[in-house]
């Protein structure tokens, strides 16, 4: 009897598996809408972008290594380093945080499925095409070489005639499609797809971090949009936004772009500190110290993030009082930073702390982030700021926040969720090298940075002469470099030596943490959790009763999904998710079609929607008058089954 | 100049501007230091309690009610040291920005891609006087620099007497600076402005007032006449040469708009904008051949037979 509903559950698994897996073949590729599918392609995409604009940086230290160095002119110079900052703000930070909100943000609210699967898969491909098409033109000579913030009039056709900038505001135009498209299928998969149980109060703080990055991005990349077209339009068809010969302004651009800019760097830190929260917890083997006054510090953070922007135009002379203001908000901005600084050191003072290799990276974090976020009050004073802005001390400063707010949390999320993902732990001795190297080529290459701003070194020159005294610390820093670069090489060794089954079989939950992903196998199969578990706590795996009830009436042959109520998931109705389709990548190319004719003619806009538009059609040609909608929930009356209920044979209801 | 010495520090203050905001510095860095070490103190110490509970096992010492306290006591020293550190930034804001005067010396600065043109003002006319990428001031009286671009944006940075303010065409603001101590100060442009950003420095001298006035009285007057025939000849090719399309030389027909006047140009510290020390051999390589210094400049290379050479070299030698 029980072999015989042990094999009756075999079936209905493979049932299950089989209704939401990916389609085989390189047809199946191309339609693949999986988030777990679009997540680990989003951050094996991302992590080639940061190679690469890791490259971009190394040549760029090898040119200032020394005084008047020949290696590149300032013409090549200045692509790179425009394509530097471009790839790791565009192509690297945005969208790996995204990545792992694709893959992870579903699997932590135990949901089958990203809302909107499909849009996500066209914001991959639309992610993709735009970095191709930066690399493309870099190696073509036309990379984009007016700084990633393309100032005009510097960016004006007058000053920059060939298409290189025009590349630039075009990626941007990529980017901001792709990550507003992941940004609401994040924010509706964790209002409206949580598990039964998992009220606001008991989502994990990554999520959290997750969904206040999702609404800052729709609220941030609208104003780059606006500018960026903008600028496409002063270049193309001769509007006059930021031509000050004919009444344009030159200080509209940069209100505009650092009302996004400055978002864009909590953007990335907010996931980054959503990390380190998770990490810290399970690491720590104890509930997150202050889980309100974190989450409420990340709402905040999000706010106030809106309200620093002219911090970045301190130099242009504006009036007192407003720069007082900003000062004042700018340094405001630390203290929820605080908070959380101190409620994870109080996590780890009343928890049973070990340090494997993810907590390594945390403790990196603190040195270098702390060390950034002083610098970066500094920078807030606006009398020092006009001594320091525009320095390699802001170099130094926002490479202190950034790679310690979010690229060593990424590291450690990179070794907590590499098992989750490929079902294989990384070498924990190998870790310690990795981060080691990395630790220490940072703080080689960056420090010295803060020194030569001091001694007067500005931004973005290519060169400077001998007597400039700039030479020993531009040396340091390029020697760090080659650690830092030796520390990323052996990272992605032991990453592929890991998946080819060198690295030891991680199970379910090696570390013994809490969240829902633990609680599928690795890797999870299509569709995660054949029978979601409902939430009775914060950790539910720490926390749930043992007689937890699980999710029912979810048809194991249709991929049917639970919505939920946005407060406290109470089940309200089942809706069937769509198919695997090619349509969104038939789409993105017919997208991105449009988005690099319309830099030679305004009349791509005209012609290139036509494809646009029939390949979107396409995509949302209905198949059956029955096929998709929703349904109500079963279980009258009932917010949650009973414990113990199991699912219906076959799922009919 | 010893080595290990750099020519542009913030950390060397030569006037009151930049040593009040030296002084913020020194506040700030002191104060940053105490936070960095205390917070990573902390660090440190949950990791060895943490770890420590681990090994040991038992339940956790800490209540969490009085970690509560602790952590709420640190975010409220938070806000106090971050309240105490704005105060002390906006009162040096305000201090910096009393520092002027009506009596000030009067210089406009505009921007252009890669050069600086100065202009000494004065409510008459004939007595205005211009150079390009050197500034004089004298010592312990206030100057105030009116600053704006012709082009793209560029700012004004000189990190031993003052922060940096943008040259933003369309724009036009000013800043004040003054010396207290007698010497050669360099600035930079520090906004990016295209190839040759980082080639667009410039000198500042501080000198007694005495010495400042006798510059000045100079830089007003036009060029001397050429003196011998070499000189006579350059002048002619100046001419001749397409030079005066884009160069003035006050005193001559040379009045071109789009290049550094030249009235006085041997007398000046660099050449090209900071690029080269002006030495009579420097000038004759950069007519020759500007685009291998400085590559993007806006000036051609003019591959002059030697003769030509010798003359335009000798007449700009002559132009003191």
């Amino acid at each position: 009897m029980n072999t015989h509903v042990a094999a009756a559950a075999d079936a209905e698994l493979g049932t299950f598996e089989r209704t939401w897996a990916d389609p085989p073949g390189w047809r199946g590729w191309c339609a693949a809408i999986d988030h777990k599918t679009i997540g680990r392609r989003y951050l094996m995409t991302a992590f080639a972008f940061f190679l690469l604009g890791g490259v971009l940086a190394a040549v760029m230290r090898v040119q200032l290594a020394r005084p008047g160095h020949p290696l590149l002119g300032p013409d090549l110079y200045n692509q790179v380093f425009t394509t530097h900052g471009t790839t790791m703000m565009f192509l690297f930070a945005v969208p790996v945080m995204q990545g792992l909100g694709i893959y992870f943000v579903p699997l932590m609210v135990g949901a089958r499925s990203i809302a909107f699967p499909r849009l996500v898969a066209y914001s991959y491909w639309m992610f993709l095409f735009g970095g191709l098409f930066l690399y493309v033109s870099l190696l073509l000579n036309a990379g984009p070489d007016v700084g990633w913030f393309a100032y005009p009039p510097l960016a004006e056709s007058l000053y920059a005639p060939s298409k290189r900038a025009d590349v630039w505001a075009q990626l941007i135009t990529f980017t901001e499609v792709a990550s507003l498209a992941v940004a609401v299928s994040i924010v509706t998969t964790v209002f409206k797809l949580r598990t039964p149980g998992m009220t606001l109060n008991r989502i994990p703080t990554f999520v959290w971090a997750q969904v206040v990055t999702s609404f800052m991005v729709m609220f941030a990349m609208p104003a780059v949009m606006l500018a960026s077209t903008a600028l496409i339009l002063d270049r193309l068809v001769g509007t006059h936004f930021f031509d000050v010969e004919q009444a344009g302004d030159a200080l509209l651009w940069q209100h505009l772009f650092w009302f996004f800019g400055h978002p864009e760097v909590y953007i990335i830190f907010i996931p980054g500190s959503g990390l380190v929260s998770t990490i810290v917890t399970t690491f720590s083997r104890r509930h997150l110290f202050g889980y309100l006054a974190v989450v409420l510090s990340l709402v905040s953070t999000a706010f106030m993030g809106f309200g620093l922007w002219v911090h970045h135009m301190f130099a242009t002379g504006l009036p007192q009082l407003g720069e007082s203001f900003f000062t004042a908000a700018s340094m405001m901005i630390a203290i929820p930073t605080g908070i959380q600084i101190f409620c994870w050191i109080a996590t780890m003072w009343s928890g049973r702390v070990s340090v494997k290799a993810p907590m390594l990276w945390i403790l990196g974090f603190f040195a270098i982030f702390v060390a950034g976020g002083l610098t970066g009050v500094m920078l807030a004073a606006v009398p020092l700021n006009t001594q320091l802005h525009d320095t390699f001390f802001v170099v130094a400063h926002f490479h202190y926040v950034l790679i310690g707010g979010a690229v060593f949390p990424l590291f450690g999320a990179f070794y907590f969720w590499y098992p989750k993902i490929t079902g294989r732990l990384l070498s924990e001795r190998v870790g310690r090298w990795v981060f080691g190297l990395l630790f220490a080529g940072f703080n080689l290459t960056f420090f010295p940075m803060h020194v030569l701003g001091l001694h007067g070194m500005p931004r973005r020159v290519y060169t400077y002469l001998p007597e400039m005294g700039w030479g020993p610390l531009n040396l340091l820093a390029t020697g760090g470099v080659l650690l830092m670069g030796c520390g990323v090489l052996l990272f992605v060794f032991d990453a592929l030596a890991a998946r080819v089954r060198v690295g030891t079989e991680a199970g379910d939950d090696p570390w013994g943490a809490g969240t829902m992903e633990w609680a599928t196998s690795s890797p999870p199969p299509p569709g995660n959790f054949p029978r979601p578990l409902t939430v009775g706590g914060r950790e539910p795996l720490w926390d749930n009763a043992p007689d937890q009830p699980v999710v029912v009436g979810l048809r194991p042959g249709m991929r049917d999904v639970l919505v939920t109520h946005v407060l406290d998931a109470e089940p309200d109705h089942r809706q069937k998710f769509p198919d695997p389709s090619v349509w969104p990548l038939l789409t993105a190319i017919a997208t991105t079609g449009l988005f690099v004719a319309s830099i030679f003619t305004p009349w791509a806009v005209v012609w290139g929607s036509i494809p646009v538009f029939i390949t979107m059609v396409g995509w949302f040609w209905p198949r059956s008058a029955s096929d998709g909608g929703t349904r109500p929930w079963p279980v009258n009356g009932r917010t949650l089954p009973a414990p113990g209920e199991m699912p219906a044979a076959g799922g009919a209801i | 100049m010893a080595s290990g010495e750099v020519l542009q520090s913030v950390l060397r203050p030569a006037g009151p501007h930049a040593h009040s905001i030296h002084d913020l510095w020194l506040l700030m860095f002191w104060t940053s230091a105490a936070v960095f070490v205390a917070v990573l103190a902390f660090v440190a110490a949950a990791l060895v309690l943490g770890t420590r509970a681990r090994r040991v096992g038992g339940p956790s010492h800490a209540s969490e009610r009085s970690l509560g306290g602790v952590v709420a006591g640190a975010v409220a020293l938070t806000c106090i040291v971050l309240l105490g550190l704005l105060v002390a930034s906006v009162w040096t804001g305000r201090h910096v920005a009393s520092l002027r005067a009506d009596s000030a010396i009067s210089i406009a600065v505009t921007g252009h891609q890669w050069w600086w043109e100065v202009e000494y003002e004065d409510a008459r006319a004939s007595r205005r006087a211009l150079t390009a990428n050197e500034l004089h001031v004298p010592l312990h009286r206030p100057v105030v620099i009116k600053v704006t671009s012709r082009d793209v944006i560029h700012s004004l940075w000189i990190p031993n007497l003052q922060g940096k303010r943008d040259l933003i065409p369309g724009y036009t603001t000013a800043i004040w600076l003054q010396a207290d101590r007698a010497g050669r100060f360099r600035g930079q442009c520090a906004e990016f402005c295209g190839l040759q950003h980082a080639h667009m420095a410039f000198d500042v001298v501080a000198e007694p007032d005495g010495e400042f006035e006798r510059w000045l009285d100079h830089l007003r007057e036009p060029a001397s006449a050429p003196a011998g025939d070499a000189e006579r000849r350059g002048l002619e090719l100046f001419g001749a040469r397409r030079c005066a399309s884009c160069h003035t030389i006050r005193g001559t027909d040379a009045a071109g708009q789009a290049a550094p006047d030249l009235t006085h140009v041997a007398s000046r510290l660099t050449l090209a904008s900071g690029t080269l020390p002006n030495t009579p051999a420097h000038r004759r390589a950069w007519i020759r051949n500007p685009q291998e210094p400085k590559p993007g400049t806006q000036m051609p290379a003019s591959p002059l037979p030697e003769e030509e050479m010798t003359a335009l070299g000798a007449y700009l030698d002559s132009l003191k």
